[in-house]
């Protein structure tokens, strides 16, 4: 068993491991998440934490969706709240699922607490017909400053833990990301980053971003876009 | 083993062939030309559905939940026992204010198939004989249980379940109704259970069996004919089972290794702890309500119960294209049934992609949790349950 620590963004609703920032209730990458779900769909929030994403989207999306969540106390009190949540591991329970069981696959901020990312995110596009990844980005300036200044392992508002006791065991940068997709085929229909604030989002992907985003969030699909 | 002591108004024991007919509840007769076909290929008529229900069916009829009972349990689910006096089996979760509420939804809880509560068992009248069945009674299955429940359901003309739930051997019967039935399923709460009993289940099953057949008072299952009654073997078998029903945690806590009523060890056989006398003491109350050859013929019916054995060995098959919503409850210390049961079953469901929700609740008191005070568990299957309601759109008054 792995150990995704959903005590990394969303087990405590996200305000303090996120930026803090909010809007219309929801953290501000949840909410930039569920923007990009179409009203009505199927949606597998795997690593759902508290179900703060589900709930937005099962009132104000009407979609049916369903979490998996490590932690049994995050999926209890998902399902006190009337939620379709199971205990459940991203790195050995997403085999389960059929193939295109989902419209949307979402995995927020625990793909680097993975024991097998690339695994995992194949996984996520074989389920879903559109997988939504979010990750904290190692290449941000602030993480190279660190390093580069002090030394020592970057801490910053997404990555909060020290180096022994983190969670995060496969860090990576936005053009990391970008190159594994590449690789294994999957098409980015959009990508957006986050600066520290959560206000600047972007719709790039480059060295830039790859700079300047503390936090990327990538819609991803198995085929080909027309595009 | 103390002889059982008196028993109450309504006495199991001896033989009471009035027992159908006094106990308090709804009675379902069933004639020659409506038999029910069981899986051993007999089939069964004439027959008695006996069922309880609390509350009241609202005017589209989709408010009724089928509470499905445990080995030795039946219908008296939130009442006095009409035998024994005590309080109904799940008193703690069925009642006003309580999570299962009769304000709200439309109670019902049949006896199972050969039981010995007022549905037909091995007990009653063979009418072919003239005398009680004993062994000759048919075996029978938890999808007998099932159909003869449907019985009811349709008697009742509802077409659709709002839930079914149940524990242990009720859990198995919410998996089979799932299964065979999905279109009259909107929610299915299996609690405590398997899609197949165990290996070291059927074992502990048949100590069980053993203990009752060994004695002597068994008479080879013709007790009733013979007017004597085999208290040893089922208080034993009882004793036995209770065991599995608890943890090493909770025995302790419990009971440690605490004297009964005594000073010091009596250097002889008698109930020197505590915990001997808590389960010579459960062994002799059961004789007094429960029939010995229903316990053989349940028993096995939990035995046989192999849900994925029915559909090609695949699990996920007995639930493919099902639109029921899951709730699958297991508890931290259950051995007898204990989490890995629930997840292969949770495996099953998510291969087939269907709604469902699995929880694991932490306790130390073992397999029968689901009947006792455990709050959180009571807070999980209210959400889940007010999740339902507001889907199937059930007016909360």
């Amino acid at each position: 068993m792995t150990a995704i620590d959903l005590a990394t963004p969303r087990r405590d609703g996200g305000a303090r491991d996120s930026g803090g920032v909010r809007r219309d209730g929801i953290r501000i990458d949840l909410q930039l998440i569920a923007d990009m779900i179409a009203p009505g769909s199927r949606v597998l929030d795997v690593g759902c934490g508290d179900g703060m994403l589900l709930d937005y989207l099962m009132h104000f999306k009407a979609v049916d969706g369903r979490g998996i969540e490590l932690s049994q106390a995050g999926v209890n009190a998902c399902v006190t709240q009337g939620l379709s949540v199971i205990q459940g591991d991203a790195d050995t329970d997403l085999h389960d699922y059929p193939s295109d069981a989902f419209e949307y696959v979402v995995l927020s901020q625990t793909l680097q607490a993975t024991v097998n990312p690339k695994g995992v995110l194949s996984e996520l596009v074989r389920i879903g017909r559109h997988a939504i990844v979010s990750f904290p980005n190692f290449g941000y300036w602030r993480v190279r400053l660190q390093l580069l200044v002090a030394g020592r392992m970057p801490r910053t508002h997404t990555l909060l833990h020290d180096w022994y006791d983190t969670p995060n065991i496969h860090l990576c940068t936005i053009t990391d990301f970008v190159d594994l997709a590449r690789r294994m085929g999957i098409t980015i229909e959009r990508a957006l980053t986050l600066d520290r604030t959560g206000h600047h989002v972007r719709e790039r992907q480059g060295a830039f971003a790859n700079l300047f985003g503390e936090q990327a969030v990538f819609l991803l699909s198995r085929k080909p876009s027309a595009g | 083993m103390n002889a059982p002591s008196g028993s109450a108004a309504l006495g199991l024991i001896p033989a009471n062939p009035l027992l159908s007919d006094q106990l308090p509840g709804h009675r379902l007769d069933f004639s020659h030309d409506q038999p029910l076909r069981l899986d051993c290929g007999v089939d069964l008529a004439p027959f008695r559905l006996a069922y309880q229900t609390y509350g009241t069916l609202n005017a589209d009829r989709s408010n009724a939940v089928l509470i499905l009972h445990a080995l030795t349990g039946d219908q008296f689910v939130a009442e006095p026992h009409p035998v024994t006096g005590k309080p109904g089996w799940w008193d703690m979760m069925v009642g006003p204010g309580k999570t299962l509420d009769p304000e709200h939804y439309f109670l019902i809880c049949v006896n199972v198939l050969g039981g010995c509560m007022g549905t037909t068992g091995p007990r009653d009248l063979d009418p072919a004989a003239g005398r009680p069945y004993g062994l000759s009674f048919p075996m029978i299955t938890i999808a007998d249980m099932v159909r003869a429940q449907v019985r009811v359901i349709d008697h009742l003309g509802i077409d659709k379940l709002f839930c079914v739930i149940g524990g242990s051997m009720g859990g198995m019967q919410v998996l089979q109704w799932a299964a065979a039935y999905p279109e009259r399923v909107f929610a299915a709460v299996p609690i405590a259970t398997a899609a197949r009993h165990s290996a070291q289940n059927i074992a502990f099953h048949e100590v069980g069996r053993q203990a009752i057949v060994a004695d002597p008072d068994w008479c080879n299952g013709d007790y009733l004919v013979e007017g004597r009654y085999p208290h040893r073997g089922l208080a034993v078998a009882r004793m036995a089972a209770h065991i599995t029903y608890l943890s090493e945690m909770s025995l302790h806590r419990k009971f440690g290794r605490n004297l009964q009523n005594r000073p010091s060890l009596s250097f002889g056989f008698d109930a020197d702890f505590q915990v001997e006398s808590y389960l010579r003491h459960q062994g002799s109350t059961f004789v007094e309500r429960f029939d010995a050859n229903s316990y053989l013929y349940i028993t096995r019916a939990m035995d046989y119960f192999d849900l994925a054995a029915e559909h090609g060995g695949v699990l996920a098959d007995a639930f493919r294209g099902t639109a029921t919503r899951f709730c699958v409850v297991s508890f931290t210390s259950d051995w007898l049934f204990p989490t890995a049961e629930s997840r292969a079953l949770v495996h099953a469901l998510n291969a087939v992609a269907a709604n469902v929700s699995f929880v694991e609740i932490p306790t130390d008191r073992g397999h029968d949790s689901f009947l006792l005070e455990e709050p959180e568990f009571w807070a999980v299957l209210a959400g889940f349950l007010n999740g339902c309601a507001e889907h199937r759109g059930l007016q909360r008054r």
